[in-house]
């Protein structure tokens, strides 16, 4: 690439995470002016951007789909409760926490890193084996993941709570946070794949037989994609843990795993801008769905109350989706400003 | 001695039904290179038929349920699969994966998410002594009907029309229907045969447990995923062989565990079958046609 415009052509291509990141604040500068719910609202579809954002850094990048990124979730909430809550409660509830954690109390900016590291070096000690698979024995591998980090959880009573829900997570997740950890994991998105990694593996996504022949070591790039995905899942489920206040193990199974993944499939699962059009879409109509589900009148109509509406329209909109745009609404395109000539 | 030939019963018994659960996916993964994560809702559905059908006699409420299945699986085929056919790997594994999620949530829309209690066939709990040796009932009839599953498929497999053809579609499906195979009645067979398959895991799995949730499908279906990709990714051979190999790994968990482990026994199960697979990458039993073609 020549001189003078690679670096005005590299400028360019920043335009992407930068539209977006400006659309996200747009929106929150809007919400902030409006009632509580509709912040809480706002607050939890950015958590749900920065899962599906680092779930898009894995599956957008390798083509290969993952059902386990909510273990991460799970993993950096966690953490992340049992390093900010105060020792007195955790002596009560985390029998089997070891000493060090058990006594610290950090502030919760602190405990956003670690918390995503450990979820990161989770993710590299079980992708390790789960890369060298194929592709489709991958997905496969990342859903067998998903069940045993949620059984281990949900069975450890002494570090977990186990069933029962844990309670005195301190609360600091409100929109500004939330916008800064999303911007975050769009930055670190962004940056992966304008990477050498990342447009490796976005060139073995096109054609892994080519990209073998041309030495590229896949299963290596996988794992690191698989690393960073996770390390950016782990910050939403910090993000997540600081949100409510309130953590249950099953809060991280089935249904979050499959609202992330409709997310990004609806908006578009090769580009980034497609997580984050796919997220405001599909947040948008799940908050529709809630109050229809609820029931409610038109005119002199009475709509009974529907539990599972939601759901089933998401799935019905993700297949629709796959029959007739399976690149998704984005269809593989980056945001960006037109172009001048 | 004893001990030892309880426990080959009981991983029988779990591994047969293991096997039939990864036959079923294995089968429609071999022919149309989809993983069907619904596999495991129409195990749930069929529970659900037994608990609508209960009280009638057993005949017609086995009968009736393996209908039920079939009808579902031909229907989700049509409606869902075929218009996905051919897609890339990606669409393929959401777009089941959403169809699974559908089916539970219509069900779970039409009888609450909650656990039905459902008692059916109580004679089959009694246990039967032989040998020193004493099983349930039902584990002897599941182990039966397993082996007389396998046995009929295998045949049909080897010796029938259809039974070729669908080797033969397995093998490579553009090829197949250059060669004249009706594709379409063949994969709408194979569903019809998951869906035996998968009502028949349902009959014994719900007189088993005797309890219905619209997710109970979900854990047997990762089941029988994981033996697919352990025994080998589109060998029928290869998934017959993981599911039995789960059930006796389950089984000697169980054993071999102490007390308070007990409950992390997934966990051991699925660390095993990692350290298999750190190993064998492609599985146990590797076919040709599973490879990418350049």
């Amino acid at each position: 690439m020549s001189d003078v415009r690679s670096g005005s052509a590299w400028l360019g291509r920043l335009w992407t995470p930068a539209v977006l990141i400006a659309v996200l604040v747009v929106i929150v500068v809007l919400a902030s002016t409006g009632p509580g719910s509709l912040q809480r609202t706002v607050t939890e579809a950015l958590i749900k951007l920065i899962v599906v954002v680092g779930l898009y850094l894995f599956i957008g990048n390798t083509g290969v789909i993952s059902f386990g990124h909510t273990a991460f979730m799970a993993i950096g909430a966690y953490m992340s409760a049992w390093l900010t809550m105060t020792p007195a409660l955790k002596r009560i509830r985390f029998t089997d926490l070891p000493d060090v954690v058990a006594t610290a109390q950090l502030p919760v900016l602190v405990a956003a890193p670690i918390s995503a590291t450990a979820a990161a070096l989770v993710a590299l000690i079980i992708g390790f084996p789960l890369m060298r698979l194929s592709g489709i024995s991958a997905s496969i591998g990342t859903f067998a993941m998903l069940a045993v980090i949620i059984a281990v959880y949900g069975n450890w009573g002494g570090l977990t709570g186990g069933k029962s829900s844990l309670i005195g997570v301190p609360v600091e997740t409100d929109l500004w946070v939330a916008l800064m950890w999303a911007g975050v994991a769009i930055v670190i998105a962004w940056v992966f794949q304008r990477s050498k990694t990342g447009l490796l593996l976005r060139g073995s996504r096109e054609d892994l037989v080519a990209a073998r022949a041309s030495g590229i070591d896949v299963h290596r790039l996988r794992l690191v994609a698989f690393v960073v995905s996770a390390f950016v899942v782990g910050l939403g489920g910090h993000a997540q843990a600081h949100f409510l206040g309130i953590l249950t193990v099953d809060a991280f199974y089935l249904d979050i795993t499959f609202v992330t993944i409709g997310m990004l499939v609806i908006g578009g699962m090769n580009s980034l801008s497609g997580a984050v059009v796919g997220v405001v879409v599909v947040s948008t109509l799940l908050d529709v769905l809630r109050r229809a589900e609820s029931g409610f009148s038109v005119g002199a109509i009475e709509i009974p109350s529907l539990p599972g509406l939601s759901q089933v329209v998401l799935a019905v909109a993700m297949l629709l989706i796959l029959v007739l745009r399976p690149a998704g609404l984005m269809g593989d395109r980056e945001v960006s400003l037109p172009r001048r000539r | 001695m004893n001990e030892v030939l309880q426990a080959a019963v009981d991983a029988a018994s779990v591994g047969g039904i293991y096997a039939l659960m990864a036959l079923g996916i294995g089968l429609i993964f071999g022919i149309v290179r989809l993983v069907n994560f619904a596999h495991g809702e129409f195990v749930m559905v069929g529970g659900y038929a037994v608990l609508l059908l209960a009280g009638a006699p057993t005949v017609a409420v086995v009968a009736a349920t393996l209908i039920v299945v079939i009808v579902l699986a031909l229907g989700v085929e049509r409606v869902a699969f075929r218009p996905l056919r051919g897609a890339a790997m990606p669409t393929l594994l959401v777009g089941s994966f959403a169809v699974s999620y559908f089916i539970q949530h219509v069900v779970m829309m039409s009888y609450g998410g909650n656990t039905v209690g459902v008692d059916f066939l109580p004679r089959l709990s009694k246990s039967i002594e032989f040998g020193g040796v004493s099983a349930p009932a039902l584990q002897l009839v599941a182990i039966a009907i397993t082996v007389l599953l396998l046995a009929g498929l295998a045949f049909c497999l080897k010796a029938t029309r259809f039974g070729i053809e669908m080797r033969a579609a397995a093998e490579d499906l553009r090829m197949a229907r250059l060669m004249g195979v009706p594709t379409n009645l063949i994969i709408a067979l194979a569903f019809a045969i998951s869906g035996v398959l998968a009502g028949v895991v349902a009959i014994v799995y719900v007189a088993q447990i005797g309890v219905l949730t619209p997710r109970m499908g979900v854990q047997p279906a990762l089941i029988g995923f994981v033996a697919t990709v352990v025994g080998g990714m589109g060998s029928l051979l290869g998934a017959v062989v993981g599911g039995f190999l789960i059930g006796t790994i389950t089984v000697l968990l169980q054993v071999v565990l102490p007390l308070e482990l007990r409950d992390f026994r997934d966990a051991f199960l699925f660390g095993s079958l990692f350290l298999i697979l750190l190993v064998r990458p492609q599985g146990l039993i590797v076919v040709r046609s599973a490879r990418e073609r350049v």
